[in-house]
């Protein structure tokens, strides 16, 4: 086999594992700390690609787009926060998911009315423009900043988590609501920061794909699914869980869609092969997904005290 | 029935009366599209049905649940895309295959509670939406037209004649409000009731709630599969749009919209949610701007639908 193939698929794989994990990691706080099923979730991450991307091509600086959409998602996250999902949290899920899925409607429309049907194009910064040789591969620069970046997140947010003062009141929400809220934490606020905090990931998730694949209305919708497989098989609010389950996912997904069919090519004929390789290869993460479930329902990494 | 004497019963009556008149009465008005949009409504307002069966009654939120229209009428488009036209093959086949599909994800999910459910079934939904996408033989993205409708090989009853089709859409409605209704009341629906709102106490009697949940699941499945089956058969073109996870949610939508754990609510839900769509569509192309922030507010304040909203306080189920 070629190896040189197989570790840049490798790669890219690991690579969409960052995306998914920056998108899970809102996501299962969320719904960790909250209770809320957020299908708007996939809002964010579009909205944060088209406001940091039109940042971006206004100043002729990707990096500014990047530094500037976060305070915009903080803010648009936690209005959205407080207008709408602040008077679901004593509903059941079936609000939950009926309220924001009227919101991704409304915010997949207004993206329209605003940006038109066509999209965005955002272009690569000179400097992250390019291909760097590393052993027998080259593979491009900007997908490597992609990986370094999310890893840096990732270890950020493991930080405020599990170091910081915010975190703590975070963990204390999480495990018991009402208690952290007789000790005098302000509850509400804590919700409206996690809130704009989970909203900040997926914008920056949605804006770092940006220059590879161009922002597109209901370009978080896939990846709200794929996020939602991510934190089932992770265990829902879990960090850690949702860290390990995505890259798992990226992975296997990506190196399933290069590789299945010359792997079926083994055992079954050419012409089985060809057309089998790609159906199995888009379901194999939802029957892993099933099989994981089937074992531990409870997914691989329940956090600890979740009922 | 007892219910006959309130508003929401008068409502019910009205849109099944119009849905029975509808062939007649808008060609007379000078109409006649309107007989297609109302067979599109008895169509969903099938799976709405099906769908109420297990969420309404049964607690069981199903994010997945436009899979069964999708699977119901891709059995349809791929036996007639392979000459297979008989309606005695072609039913029996799309009918077993809802059933062993929702047995294996009914099996699967019902292991899970509450938002694990909810989001387990849109992921094995969306698995069977990215394998009709990836099958270029059956035309992926562009969906696959059927040419001939299920043939059943009888002279006084052939799909192709409108009217045919569209009371056949209109008896397969009533059967199935009439078979929830039947289901409901039985000891079967009993049990699922009971196991919804205490699931634990219910098992304590003695009485698996797994295979009862299991069996609800089955049987919605097959019901919203043959709304499938009749879908194909009616716009005689199947795409993977049909099963795409936006239909599950406006699903959704429709049985809250008219009264979740009403017998007639996801029609009434059907009605409005189809009609609303087709009035706010010929005002602007970006109705979803309107009819996103309508949902939500629904949600909000209206929390037993319109049939919630119509029924007094003291007459009702729960």
């Amino acid at each position: 086999m070629d190896y040189v193939l197989l570790i840049e698929q490798f790669l890219n794989g690991f690579q969409l594992g960052i995306i998914l994990f920056l998108m899970a990691a809102g996501l299962t706080l969320v719904f960790g700390i909250m209770d809320l099923v957020n299908l708007a979730h996939g809002s964010m991450f579009m909205i944060g690609a088209f406001v940091g991307g039109t940042i971006a091509v206004v100043t002729g600086s990707f990096v500014i787009g990047v530094i500037l959409m976060i305070p915009a998602m903080l803010i648009i996250g936690i209005v959205v926060e407080m207008t709408t999902l602040r008077t679901l949290y004593p509903r059941d899920h079936l609000d939950h998911v009926l309220a924001t899925f009227g919101l991704i409607l409304f915010f997949n429309e207004a993206t329209r009315l605003i940006w038109g049907p066509e999209g965005l194009i955002v272009p690569l910064p000179a400097f992250l423009d390019g291909s760097v040789a590393l052993g027998a591969i080259t593979y491009p620069v900007y997908r490597i900043v992609i990986i370094v970046v999310g890893l840096l997140v990732a270890l950020g947010l493991y930080i405020l988590v599990s170091r910081t003062r915010i975190g703590m009141l975070i963990r204390a929400g999480a495990s018991n609501r009402a208690m952290a809220g007789a000790l005098g934490v302000n509850i509400p606020l804590l919700f409206s920061i996690v809130f704009g905090i989970g909203a900040v990931l997926a914008g920056l998730a949605g804006l770092i794909i940006t220059p590879i694949t161009a922002a597109q209305i209901g370009m978080g919708e896939d990846v709200l699914i794929l996020a939602f497989v991510v934190i089932v098989i992770g265990g829902i609010g879990s960090i850690r869980g949702a860290f390990i389950a995505s890259i798992v996912t990226g992975v296997i997904d990506t190196m399933g869609r290069s590789f299945l069919d010359v792997f079926l090519l083994l055992f079954l004929p050419e012409n089985a092969a060809e057309s089998a390789g790609p159906a199995l290869s888009s379901m194999m993460i939802y029957i892993l997904m099933a099989a994981i479930l089937f074992f531990r329902p409870q997914g691989l990494f329940p956090p600890k005290g979740a009922g | 029935m007892a219910e006959l004497k309130n508003p929401a019963s008068i409502l019910t009556l009205i849109v099944i009366g119009l849905c029975a008149v509808v062939p007649f009465l808008a060609p007379a008005l000078g109409e006649p599209f309107y007989v297609i949009v109302f067979a599109r409504i008895m169509i969903w307002a099938i799976a709405a049905v099906s769908l109420n069966l297990i969420m309404g009654y049964g607690g069981m939120i199903s994010f997945g649940h436009a899979v069964y229209l999708g699977i119901g009428g891709y059995t349809i488009g791929i036996l007639a895309f392979h000459g297979i036209t008989s309606a005695w093959i072609q039913w029996p086949v799309a009918i077993g295959a809802c059933a062993f599909i929702s047995l294996i994800f009914g099996a699967i999910s019902l292991r899970t509670r509450g938002v694990y459910f909810i989001m387990i079934t849109l992921a094995l939904a969306q698995m069977i939406f990215f394998l009709s996408v990836s099958a270029e033989r059956y035309g992926s993205d562009d969906g696959l037209n059927i040419l001939t409708r299920s043939d059943f090989g009888l002279s006084f009853f052939d799909l192709n004649d409108k009217l045919t089709m569209y009371y056949t859409i209109f008896a397969v409605l009533l059967a199935s409000v009439f078979i929830s209704w039947k289901l409901i009341h039985s000891r079967f629906g009993v049990v699922m009731r009971a196991a919804k709102s205490n699931d634990t106490r219910v098992q304590a009697v003695g009485v698996s709630t797994y295979r009862y949940r299991l069996i609800a699941f089955v049987i919605a499945g097959v019901m919203c599969g043959i709304a499938g089956l009749l879908q194909a058969n009616f716009e005689r073109f199947v795409s993977p749009d049909m099963m795409n996870w936006p239909r599950s949610g406006e699903l959704i939508f429709m049985v809250v919209l008219g009264g979740m754990s009403t017998i007639f609510g996801p029609v009434t839900g059907a009605f409005v949610f189809l009609m609303l769509s087709e009035i706010l569509s010929t005002w602007t192309i970006h109705w979803h701007i309107i009819f996103g922030p309508f949902l939500v507010l629904v949600v909000l304040f209206a929390r037993g639908g319109i049939h919630g909203l119509l029924t007094p306080r003291a007459s009702r189920d729960e």
